[in-house]
């Protein structure tokens, strides 16, 4: 087990980066791996949310009875009003929905 | 390098072999940061020692808190990342890199990367620290990246000061504040690009840094090579990285990430009551003057008889004046010795030797700052989690 660990590692170093500097430089992100938890609506909220962030985004936030539908709301009005995100009006109680039912 | 043992007797086997089994192909395994939902995966990027994993587009990771107890420089591998939006500049040829001064100047100038690296080099020591460090510790909680206290570190920047460059091109008359943009921008022309603005007054203070050199080595590229802005005091937000256009206006700069982001309560410490609005608020700026024990962890279990106590202290950048320590939950306080001083930016090393005899213990560490500010004993409050100074507790068990 040890010996597999230690040979992804090594594979992930040295595929990750291009050898000191030779320019320029190829910064490899690891695959993504974050993903949002199945449930009504899943698909608007991928074909909304994932083009500017990563799953993580929202599995991170504070969980309670002060982070539900309201909360949500308010953060998906952000998205729209502060981020431009271009989320159809139609989407938007999907979305919502999605994420206090889930997160 | 990373002491895979002490990871694996932290952790655990069965948690490792459960990490890797998993759909995160990167997650070595799992850290519990001290609060609700607080499970993060450790990732491995490149260039980074095991890292705990906040989000993954645009990444963010923190610093494992563990590695603030190795020294007062983080080292550039653990250094954390913090980036706003996803059109991040993967491939970037220094070869090819400028730095663009323009607006309110005499000269424009287009700055090579050797060009910079010509003029005569500067070097300073000092803490950048995220806005939202400890957020996830807030309570009443807040949105936002929920990180831990690892959204920190300390190292010795090399590069020219601002002010040599401005200096170049020749600020014009009426100059009010200079703006800064990096590399990295939006995903959509919808979402506001991150700039950000200083004073020009605090532009031209010859500490404000245009930085490439990290620790001796260039700046990783998570940490903005192969440029950024080193604001000593001041927090992260407005060390921009990738940073290639820096322009000089005769107005306050009213973009989003000064106008409506990065806001705190314009109230004394900053601080308002849980769960209300703030009606003035002001742009974030200086850091507030934190300490922390670093050898031990809370719920650590220690033998009982003499131990020695250390940590990190720092501040705005007056420096630290002292450290203090508590042994019982904050009744008394016993000065702590100071360590090497690298200069009034940088952590500031602290140890003292206490006896505790078999019992549980409260240990609480509070540092004063030069200009007299003190960690308060009860946390400030404001609605983006920031500035978190108070007073940190670790309880442990001599037994």
């Amino acid at each position: 087990m040890r010996y597999r660990i230690l040979a992804s590692l090594i594979v992930t170093a040295s595929l990750g980066f291009a050898a000191a500097y030779a320019a320029p430089v190829g910064y490899k992100l690891p695959e993504e791996a974050s993903a949002f938890k199945p449930g009504a609506g899943l698909e608007v909220v991928q074909g909304n949310c994932t083009a500017c962030h990563s799953a993580d985004y929202i599995k991170t936030q504070p969980r309670g009875e002060k982070f539900k539908k309201d909360f949500w709301a308010a953060e998906v009005t952000k998205m729209i009003k502060v981020y431009g995100a271009p989320i159809d009006d139609a989407d938007v109680g999907k979305i919502v929905d999605y994420l206090a039912a889930n997160y | 390098m990373f002491d895979r043992r002490e990871l694996l007797k932290r952790a655990g086997m069965a948690a490792l072999v459960t990490g890797l089994g998993s759909q995160r192909a990167f997650a070595l395994d799992t850290v519990t940061l001290p609060f609700d939902n607080g499970e993060r995966p450790l990732v491995r990027y490149p260039q980074k020692r095991p890292m705990i994993g906040l989000t993954e587009r645009p990444p963010q990771l923190e610093t494992p808190f563990a590695i603030f107890n190795d020294g007062a420089i983080t080292p550039n591998n653990a250094f954390f990342v913090r980036y706003h939006l996803a059109g991040v500049p993967y491939d970037i040829d220094p070869d090819k890199f400028t730095l663009e001064i323009k607006g309110k100047v005499d000269k424009p100038l287009k700055l090579s990367l050797k060009d910079i690296k010509k003029l005569k080099a500067v070097e300073l020591v000092a803490v950048n620290q995220c806005s939202g460090n400890s957020r996830g510790l807030f309570n009443p909680r807040v949105a936002g990246g929920q990180l831990g206290n690892g959204a920190m570190g300390n190292a010795r920047w090399r590069g020219v000061p601002l002010k040599a460059v401005l200096d170049m091109a020749g600020v014009q008359q009426g100059a009010r504040q200079v703006t800064f943009n990096g590399m990295d921008g939006p995903v959509s022309d919808k979402t506001p690009d991150f700039v950000k603005a200083l004073d020009i007054d605090h532009a031209r203070d010859g500490e404000v840094m245009l930085a490439y050199g990290m620790n001796g080595d260039d700046l990783p590229f998570l940490n903005g090579f192969p440029l950024r802005l080193v604001v000593p005091g001041y927090y992260g937000t407005y060390w921009v990285k990738h940073l290639n256009e820096i322009t000089v206006v005769d107005n306050v700069f009213d973009g989003f990430w000064m106008k409506s982001a990065y806001r705190i309560p314009d109230t004394p410490n900053n601080s308002i009551e849980p769960g209300t609005a703030p009606k003035a608020t002001i742009p974030i700026n200086r850091f507030t003057v934190r300490s922390f024990i670093t050898n031990v962890s809370d719920g650590a279990k220690l033998k009982p008889g003499s131990t020695t106590l250390k940590g990190i202290a720092f501040d705005g950048g007056k420096g630290i004046k002292e450290v203090a320590v508590s042994i019982d939950g904050g009744k008394t306080w016993t000065p702590a010795k100071l360590g090497k001083d690298l200069g009034k930016y940088s952590f500031r090393e602290w140890k003292l030797p206490v006896k505790l005899a078999a019992g549980s213990y409260e240990l609480k560490v509070r540092a004063t700052g030069n200009g007299g500010d003190v960690q308060p004993m009860t946390a400030f409050w404001n609605p983006a989690g920031y500035l978190r100074n108070v007073v940190e507790t670790v309880r442990v068990t001599a037994a």
